[in-house]
C-alpha cells in the first residue's frame, strides 16, 4: 500500500488550494449577502479556469480534457469543497453524463461544454420524485414524429447559467410483477426551446447564491435528435455516469470540513477562558481530537472509493459510504466549530454559520444518508439471499 | 539568451512558526515548505522574458536538501524548462549560508553560462538579502538589487529599484544579477497541462562537492527567541488627545 500522492498530485492540490483561496474565498461575503454571483465575476473566474488548463477537468483528453484519474480529480474536488459552490460552480466541470452524446450531440453540446462555451445543469428531481426517481410524473408522448414534453422539475441547481438542460423524463411505463414502472429517457434541452420555461425556484439555507431553479414543460416538442443515450435507456446512462455525482459531495465535504477545522484548531488554541487557551481545556482538546480524526477518516474512504474506480473494481457501496460519511462528519465537524466559537460562531463575522447551514444539504442532496445506508446495506445483503 | 533562477525551499509563509526548544533555529520538521515568495517572481520573471521573446531558456536551480526537488517541480510546473539540484545538506534545518551559495551559483553559472540570473531579493526564511549581492562580486557582473520594473534592451537592461524614500532607475550591463522585489509581477499559477509536463522536463542532479564548494557554515547561531507579543492597544476620546499621547511617547 502507498498513501502518498505523486509529485504532480501534490502539484495539482496546491494549485487548486491556492486559486480557491485567491480567487475564490474573497468574493464569499458578498455572495452570501447578495444571494447571487455577478455575471462578469463568474465569467472572469472562467476564464482564468480556462487559462489555467483545468477547466472540464472531468473530461477524458479525447474530448479535450485533460484526462485526469478518479483519484486526481477527486482531489481537485476537495479542494474546490472549501470554497462557495456558488462560486466554484465557475470552476466548470460539466456533467461526465455528456459523453453518452453521439457524434452528432458532440458538436453541439460536449465539445463546447469542454471548452467552456456552453454551461449545462442537470435535472432529475420532482416535487414528487425524490429519492424515488421513477415517481417522475414529467412525461414526453409521442407526437408526429417528435417528443411532447409536460410537467415541471425542481432543485435545478447552476440553471441561471445554463445554456442547455440534461433532463430525465418518463417515456412509458412497463408493467412488471411488482407493479408499473416508469421507463426514462434522457433528452437535452436547449434554454429558449419553446414551452421550456425556467423559474426562480425557492430560497435555501444552504449554499447561498448557488441557486434552484423551477423548470417548466409546457408542450415542449423536441426531435429525436436531443434524446441523450437511448430511448427509454435512462436509467442505463444514469448507472453509467452519475455515481460519479456522489463522489463530489464526498470529496466537497471533506475539503470544507478541513477548512472549518482550521478555525476550531486556531480558535481552541488563541482564544483563552479562565487564564487558558479553550483547547487546554479537555472538553475542548477531546472534541479537536474527534474532529481531524473523523475528517481523515472520511478523506481515505473517498480517496480510496475514487481509487477503486481507478483500478476498474466494484465501488458502489465505497462510493456510498464515503458520501454518507463525509457529509456527515461535515455536519458534526461545522457543529462542533459552531460549539467552540460560542455565541461568535453565530455571527456572519464568521464564516462557520455559513459552513454550519451549508453542510445540511450535503446529507440530502445526490441521495440521502438513508439512501446511501440503503445502498450500503443492500450490497451487503442481497448476495446473502436477504 | 538563458535565464538563470535560484530558487530556494523555505518555510510556507502562512504557517506559524515555532521556535526550537534548543534555541539553534524555527521548527522546520513536519511543516509546509514552499519556494520563497520573492523566488517565484523571479521565476515569473524569467518566464515573461520567454514568452517575450527575449530569453529562449530558463534554467531553475535549488541549493539544500534533497526535498528542493519540489520546489524544482513547482519552477518547472510554472514554465522554466529544466532543473539543476544541488544537494549540500541532509538535515531540513540546516541552512546554507548566502556565501556558500553564491560560490555554487557563480559555480554554476560558469557552465550554464546565462546572460541574466534573476534572484529573488532574499529568503523569507532568514531575511538575509545577500546572495544576489555576493554573486555578483564573485563574478564580477553588475548588479541590480530590489527591482520592481526590468527591462532589457541588447546588451544592457534598465532596472527600476525600490529603494527608501522612492524609485531609482539605473542602466546595468549585461550579463547581470538582478535581484527582484515584490512589486516586480504577480506570479502565475502552475496550469494543469504544465504541471503534467513537468516530470518531463530535466531535473539534474548534483552535489556541493560537484562544484567544490565547502559548504560548512561559517555563522553560529546563539539564539533563536520569538517576537515579543503586542502589548495591548488603548482607545483614545480625540484627535487632541491622540496627539498629546504620540508627544509623550516621543512619537511625533
Amino acid at each position: 500500500m502507498h498513501f502518498g500522492l505523486t509529485d504532480e498530485q501534490e502539484m495539482i492540490v496546491s494549485t487548486v488550494r491556492s486559486f480557491v483561496e485567491n480567487e475564490i474565498y474573497p468574493h464569499e461575503a458578498m455572495v452570501e449577502r447578495t444571494g447571487q454571483v455577478p455575471h462578469e465575476l463568474g465569467e472572469e473566474i472562467k476564464q482564468k479556469v480556462i487559462d489555467l488548463g483545468f477547466y472540464a477537468c472531468n473530461f477524458p483528453e479525447e474530448v479535450g480534457g485533460p484526462g485526469l484519474s478518479h483519484l486526481e480529480f477527486t482531489l481537485v474536488e476537495r479542494e474546490l469543497g472549501r470554497g462557495s459552490m456558488a462560486l466554484t460552480h465557475f470552476f466548470g466541470r460539466p456533467q461526465n453524463i455528456l459523453m453518452a452524446c453521439n457524434d452528432e450531440q458532440r458538436e453541439r453540446y460536449l465539445l463546447p461544454a469542454v471548452r467552456g462555451e456552453r454551461m449545462d445543469a442537470l435535472a432529475m428531481t420532482e416535487p414528487d420524485a425524490g429519492s424515488d426517481v421513477r415517481g417522475m410524473k414529467c412525461q414526453a408522448v409521442r407526437d408526429d414524429g417528435d417528443w411532447v414534453i409536460n410537467g415541471s422539475k425542481h432543485f435545478i441547481s447552476g440553471a441561471e447559467h445554463a445554456d442547455f438542460f440534461i433532463v430525465f423524463i418518463a417515456t412509458g411505463v412497463d408493467d412488471t410483477p411488482k407493479g408499473p414502472k416508469k421507463r426514462i429517457t434522457t433528452f437535452l434541452v436547449d434554454r429558449g426551446t419553446p414551452g421550456f420555461e425556467v423559474r426562480e425556484g425557492y430560497n435555501s439555507v444552504s449554499h447561498k447564491g448557488y441557486k434552484n431553479y423551477i423548470l417548466y414543460f409546457d408542450n415542449c416538442r423536441l426531435p429525436d435528435a436531443q434524446v441523450l443515450g437511448e430511448v427509454d435507456g435512462g436509467f442505463d446512462v444514469m448507472n453509467e455516469w452519475l455515481y460519479a455525482t456522489r463522489l463530489t459531495v464526498a470529496a466537497f465535504s471533506v475539503g470544507r470540513a478541513r477548512r472549518c477545522f482550521d478555525y476550531a484548531l486556531n480558535y481552541s488554541a488563541e482564544r483563552k477562558q479562565f487564564g487558558q487557551p479553550i483547547g487546554k481545556f479537555q472538553g475542548v482538546g477531546f472534541q479537536i481530537a474527534d474532529m481531524i480524526t473523523e475528517i481523515d477518516a472520511a478523506d481515505w474512504l473517498t480517496l480510496a472509493a475514487a481509487w477503486r474506480l481507478d483500478q476498474g473494481l466494484p465501488s458502489n457501496r465505497e462510493i456510498a459510504s464515503a458520501k454518507l460519511y463525509a457529509s456527515e462528519t461535515l455536519a458534526r465537524v461545522t457543529d462542533t466549530t459552531l460549539q467552540i466559537y460560542g455565541g461568535m460562531g453565530l455571527m456572519d463575522d464568521f464564516p462557520i454559520e455559513r459552513f454550519w447551514r451549508d453542510a445540511r444539504v450535503e446529507r440530502i442532496w445526490d441521495g440521502t444518508s438513508e439512501i446511501q445506508r440503503h445502498i450500503i446495506s443492500r450490497d451487503l445483503l442481497r448476495p446473502l439471499g436477504a | 539568451m538563458k535565464v538563470l533562477v535560484p530558487v530556494k525551499r523555505v518555510i510556507d509563509y502562512n504557517v506559524k512558526v515555532r521556535v526550537k526548544a534548543d534555541g539553534t533555529g524555527v521548527d522546520l520538521a513536519n511543516v509546509k515548505m514552499s519556494m520563497n515568495p520573492f523566488d517565484e517572481i523571479a521565476v515569473e520573471e524569467a518566464i515573461r522574458l520567454k514568452e517575450a521573446g527575449k530569453a529562449d531558456e530558463v534554467v531553475a536551480v535549488s541549493i539544500g536538501v534533497k526535498q528542493a526537488q519540489e520546489t524544482l517541480r513547482t519552477a518547472l510546473a510554472m514554465g522554466a524548462d529544466r532543473a539543476i539540484l544541488v544537494v549540500a545538506a541532509d538535515d531540513v534545518h540546516t541552512d546554507i549560508e548566502p556565501l556558500a551559495v553564491a560560490k555554487i551559483l557563480a559555480a554554476v553559472v560558469k557552465e550554464e553560462e546565462p546572460g541574466i540570473v534573476l534572484c529573488g531579493k532574499q529568503a523569507i526564511d532568514n531575511d538575509m538579502n545577500a546572495t544576489g549581492q555576493m554573486l555578483s562580486a564573485l563574478l564580477g557582473w553588475s548588479q541590480a538589487t530590489f527591482a520592481s520594473e526590468l527591462d532589457i534592451d541588447g546588451d544592457s537592461a534598465k532596472v527600476t529599484r525600490e529603494v527608501d524614500g522612492g524609485l531609482q532607475t539605473i542602466s546595468v550591463k549585461m550579463p547581470t544579477i538582478v535581484t527582484v522585489d515584490l512589486r516586480l509581477n504577480e506570479p502565475r499559477y502552475a496550469s494543469l497541462p504544465n504541471i503534467m509536463k513537468a516530470k518531463r522536463k530535466p531535473l539534474d542532479e548534483k552535489t556541493a562537492a560537484d562544484y567544490g564548494v565547502d559548504v560548512t557554515p561559517r555563522l553560529e547561531i546563539v539564539s533563536t527567541t520569538e517576537p515579543e507579543a503586542r502589548a495591548a492597544g488603548i482607545k483614545v476620546d480625540s484627535v487632541d488627545d491622540l496627539i498629546a499621547k504620540l508627544k509623550d511617547a516621543g512619537a511625533v
